[in-house]
């Protein structure tokens, strides 16, 4: 019963402490789910958040399910998944009742306006971390430049990017240029 | 049918499973409701894109919350929220389930040390835009080269990698970004 109040716990801090978006979750749960409780390796993370980006839904949500399946099971996804979401429901609520002086207040622009700076180091560490980790030879720099090419400036669209990649990873593997 | 919460749960079950790929997908969904129901406006939209720079959690769930509120309150938001989620929790445990039993496969293996360097470029393309949104643009739409937050930036960037300050939670650089903005004004 402790394991699923500590899952439900430590979502509920990854969801309430992200501010800027999905994406800027990935510094979270890097450091909650790899470094802090060792749940995940950063390998599974990744490949979550490749799933995630293929399934509908909210990555981050996504990704908490992935998890919360793999600790424990159905229950574990449910209580993962709630815990990702609690934090929002509740603060999103009482927002919106104030919405209007929220946005209006100017101390809230200002701390928003250095959160911005923050989110920007944190999310570009992220994704050099990430290279570090998935740039082991050429063949993956090849990938990573490749899929940033064609998202950046072709319509192609992630889903299918991360299929195409997948097919290249079994091709490669079949013609034994891939050892896994 | 009448019942609101009914309708709540059909409009944002469908969202959750139609808009693939993350939050900002969903934001034409939900751009498209007003059409249908007086639960909130385009603006409101608008307005809540804006604050989720400064509130917690994913842009589409605070987004689901944000809409079932308006629509019916406190319920309305829970409703909305959970009708959001559920789609993509289903299908996650199934692929999860799978892909549990084919772990070792040599295929599986084999397609995500491929998939994981493409989806690195693919967050780096989100990085660059979250840089262009965030630093770049001007409210008024136009480029902007603001000296002072980019020297902030990198200061925050070597900050966080020095091997004493490197093991920190994420929220504690957040809270001095805050502090920054409040003390510089910015």
């Amino acid at each position: 019963m402790r394991e699923f109040w500590e899952l439900y716990t430590t979502f509920f801090r990854i969801g309430g402490l992200t501010f800027g978006g999905g994406l800027t979750m990935l510094p979270m749960l890097k450091y909650e789910l790899v470094q802090k409780k060792n749940w995940v390796e950063e390998d599974d993370l990744l490949n979550y958040y490749a799933v995630g980006q293929c399934t509908p839904g909210i990555i981050a949500v996504n990704v908490s399910t992935f998890v919360g399946y793999k600790r424990k099971g159905i229950p574990g996804a449910i209580v993962s998944t709630l815990g990702m979401i609690s934090p929002s429901l509740i603060i999103v609520s009482i927002l919106a009742m104030f919405i209007q002086q929220f946005m209006d207040n100017p101390y809230v622009a200002h701390a928003v306006g250095g959160i911005k700076v923050v989110v920007c180091a944190l999310m570009l560490n992220t994704v050099l971390t990430m290279g570090k980790k998935s740039i082991v030879d050429k063949i993956t720099a090849v990938m990573a430049v490749g899929g940033f090419l064609l998202a950046m400036f072709t319509p192609v669209p992630t889903v299918l990017l991360v299929v195409l990649a997948g097919i290249v990873g079994i091709v490669l593997y079949k013609t034994g240029k891939l050892s896994v | 049918m009448d019942n609101v919460f009914i309708q709540l749960f059909i409009e944002f079950f469908q969202i959750g499973l139609f808009a693939v790929g993350g939050g900002p997908a969903t934001i034409p969904f939900l751009m498209d409701i007003p059409s249908r129901h007086d639960w909130y406006t385009k603006a409101d939209v608008v307005n809540m894109l804006a604050i989720s720079e400064s509130t917690p959690g994913p842009i589409g769930i605070n987004m689901a919350t944000y809409a079932g509120f308006h629509a019916a309150g406190l319920t309305g938001g829970i409703v909305a929220t959970f009708s959001l989620v559920l789609p993509s929790l289903i299908v996650i445990v199934i692929i999860a389930k799978i892909l549990d039993k084919f772990n070792e496969n040599p295929y599986v293996k084999s397609s995500f040390a491929m998939i994981r360097p493409v989806v690195t470029g693919l967050i780096a393309t989100a990085v660059y835009g979250i840089f262009q949104t965030a630093l770049f643009t001007a409210k008024d739409g136009s480029f902007q080269l603001p000296v002072f937050p980019l020297i902030l930036c990198a200061v925050f960037f070597v900050a966080m990698n020095l091997k004493k300050l490197s093991k920190i939670h994420p929220f504690f650089w957040m809270v001095c970004g805050a502090v920054a903005g409040l003390v510089f004004k910015m």
